[in-house]
């Protein structure tokens, strides 16, 4: 099957078989994953049953989480053009991946995302004026909060997955509740380091969800040139993990799949796999110009099936939102924003001094004079 | 007071620090009913239980990996792998997570675990069982390495190593695994990590090994002093990082002379770091330039003969005395 499909079928659709071909003998059938779908393209209920039924105050409130992720990804990219950000990865488009994600975690569980996270990062606890800090280059945006119990991303695509594993292992170990979410994009499923990681929770049935952002691309390389068969839910047949594959542009989708998935992992039966299908809208990061290797025909299409106007159409349809509130939501996030930008120009001020203070608990001897010599440096340069 | 060799000293060292502290646990291949390749964790199974003692499938770079969450969560793991050869494959997790989670973290989630390898050839093992390969670690920020000589030490040192709040790089000389006995004490034993330990007081030249070479460097120190005249001074470092540069710029200050012995490749090796460290410190003691005695900068040659790629004790002898004839 196409490895969009999960997105442009009919709203009928509810499974499909998983047919692998074979060199032999054509095809092997290995069951069929489910696809998770709430609503379709334009907001319509296509699932009842695997409506999570959300009170209006929750569902207003992942509206809100999504339009922060929004209007955050496309403020930093104003101020990166401007000088003011460096180079980071908007998360545009995959805003109903990321809120959906976390909105069915406890404070106490435990998350590890990727790089392009920023959304579900704010939803979490990070505030967005020290976010700016960590992608304007300042060491001290990479704190956790104090209360949040995050994972720093990695830079390296897909070396998160072990450690987010590895505190799962922690967690059963100890046999404490509590369950990791991790999530990683449709490239990273390449890294071998993923697939141990996966063979690690099922071999320990440790409480953790894989969640992969399957968004389309890699820099420039499409999902079919990533991926030998590009539904990656089928590859928890493989190594012993239940999965599902979600509409990743549907939040309530979304929420259904992955609250399934904790309630699995939590209640004790281990780790669960969520290919969230949707698709990177803008640059892999602001160094990337997609004009070199994709069509905006493709980008256009993908447009028509934004997350955020679908859930609008559906808080609509509900009496949750009108256009009056949604204009009103949009200002007082952007003003949000604004401010956490106001935040963030008054703390951005580097601290060349403490560049040796976080390597070891105490610093060996020898890199104490080290330290020194760097001070003089700096002393010289007269640099506070 | 009991007669151990190093894998017993070893097997001691766990045992200890996983009865004194729950949160230290040890994962590996076959550490568990199997008490690992060289039985260093022989018994703990039975002691201490599966949970504590965990076989994990065949993947390095996931044992380093999963190691640094756990030690996030705050458990204190001692992840075994197998020959050090195969650390190349957890080289990823090594350097992006367990060297470096403390300071991405800003001291959140510092990163307690050691990695226990046996390393160094001298055994007639296979291609890539007998690597040293030290220095890399050495060269990333973040990790100590340390690497013990005899029983005493190891277990001394290994206790240190899952005390140490930091990630610590633990190398085992395995060609010393079974080589002798040495006494160790009835109470446990705990050695600082970053101290050298002068093993041998002497007036002429100071010679530095550590690991598998202290074996072949006293050899030649007592053919040197009883046949040669020559008053060596031997240190064995333990530490590679973080070194004991003092101790270094003590001895080599007092005799004015020194010889190096490892036995991984020479150019960017512990020896070549040494030397810079005593151009900066000791510069103006010195009577002769400082030599090293090295592996050569080859691949580990298939073991047939292995013995004639190692550094032996002539080969340090000679090295001593053209150093001490140099004008």
């Amino acid at each position: 099957m196409s490895p969009r499909s999960a997105t442009s079928n009919s709203a009928a659709s509810r499974t499909h078989p998983v047919r692998i071909e074979s060199r032999a003998d054509g095809s092997i059938d290995l069951g069929s994953i489910e696809v998770i779908r709430v609503l379709d393209e334009q907001g319509d209920v296509v699932n009842a049953d695997l409506d999570p039924s959300l009170s209006d105050s929750d569902l207003l409130r992942i509206y809100r989480g999504m339009v922060r992720s929004r209007r955050l990804d496309l403020r930093m990219l104003a101020m990166q053009r401007q000088g003011e950000m460096g180079t980071f990865a908007p998360g545009l488009g995959q805003e109903a991946t990321q809120i959906g994600q976390v909105y069915p975690m406890t404070s106490r569980d435990w998350y590890a995302p990727s790089y392009r996270s920023i959304g579900a990062q704010v939803w979490r606890g990070w505030s967005m004026d020290q976010l700016l800090l960590l992608w304007a280059g300042y060491f001290e945006g990479f704190g956790i909060p104090e209360g949040v119990n995050d994972l720093p991303f990695s830079i390296v695509i897909g070396a998160h997955v072990p450690v987010a594993t590895g505190v799962a292992m922690g967690i059963r170990n100890r046999k404490d509740d509590g369950v990791v979410v991790t999530n990683f994009g449709d490239g990273a499923s390449s890294q071998g380091i993923v697939a141990e990681s996966f063979n690690f929770a099922a071999v320990y049935k440790a409480p953790i969800i894989f969640i992969v952002e399957s968004n389309g691309w890699a820099i420039s390389t499409p999902i079919e040139k990533q991926c030998g068969n590009p539904v990656l839910a089928a590859r928890g047949v493989g190594f012993g993990l239940p999965a599902v594959r979600v509409d990743g542009n549907d939040v309530l989708g979304m929420i259904a799949a992955c609250s399934r998935a904790i309630d699995h992992a939590r209640s004790g039966r281990g780790p669960y796999l969520v290919e969230a299908v949707t698709y990177r809208m803008s640059l892999h990061t602001t160094a990337d110009d997609p004009k070199v290797y994709r069509k905006d025909e493709e980008v256009k299409a993908w447009e028509a099936k934004c997350p955020i106007r679908r859930f609008e159409n559906y808080l609509k349809a509900r009496d949750v939102l009108d256009d009056e509130a949604i204009a009103r939501i949009g200002e007082e996030i952007e003003q949000e924003v604004l401010a956490a930008r106001e935040t963030f120009r008054k703390r951005a001020v580097p601290r060349p001094k403490e560049i040796f203070d976080f390597v070891y608990e105490q610093l060996p001897a020898d890199l104490q004079g080290q330290k020194a010599e760097y001070l003089e440096r700096l002393k010289r340069k007269s640099v506070e | 007071m009991p007669q151990l060799t190093m894998v017993e000293a070893l097997n001691l060292a766990l045992g200890e620090s996983m009865a004194a502290d729950d949160r230290v646990c040890v994962m590996g291949e076959d550490v568990g009913i199997n008490g690992g390749v060289f039985r260093v964790t022989k018994g703990l199974l039975d002691r201490f239980g599966p949970e504590r003692v965990i076989d994990t499938p065949l993947a390095e770079n996931a044992i380093v990996g999963t190691a640094v969450g756990m030690a996030v969560y705050g458990l204190k793991p001692v992840a075994e792998i197998q020959f050090s050869g195969f650390t190349m494959q957890a080289f990823d997790q090594i350097e992006q997570n367990m060297a470096r989670y403390r300071n991405r973290t800003r001291h959140r989630y510092p990163i307690s675990m050691v990695m226990r390898a046996p390393y160094g050839g001298g055994i007639r093992a296979v291609e890539h069982h007998s690597e040293s390969r030290e220095a890399y670690w050495a060269h990333t920020p973040g990790l100590k390495v340390v690497i013990p000589s005899g029983p005493r030490n190891a277990r001394a040192l290994l206790a240190a190593a899952i005390a140490d709040p930091d990630p610590v790089i633990f190398y085992e000389p395995k060609a010393v695994y079974r080589a002798f006995r040495e006494e160790v004490s009835e109470e446990p034993e705990v050695m600082e990590i970053g101290k050298a330990h002068v093993v041998r007081l002497g007036g002429d030249l100071t010679l530095i090994g550590y690991g598998a070479m202290m074996r072949p460097v006293l050899e030649a120190a007592d053919d040197l002093v009883e046949e040669h005249g020559v008053d060596v001074e031997v240190i064995d470092l333990l530490s590679i990082k973080p070194m004991d540069t003092p101790a270094l710029v003590e001895s080599v200050s007092k005799t004015g002379r020194c010889v190096i012995v490892h036995e991984g490749p020479r150019t960017c090796g512990v020896a070549a770091e040494i030397i810079a460290r005593l151009n900066e410190y000791a510069f103006e003691y010195l009577l002769a330039p400082i030599r090293r005695v090295t592996g050569f900068d080859i691949h580990f040659p298939f073991f047939q003969v292995e013995k004639h790629y190692l550094p032996d004790s002539d080969s340090i002898v000679a090295a001593v005395k053209e150093t001490m004839s140099w004008r």
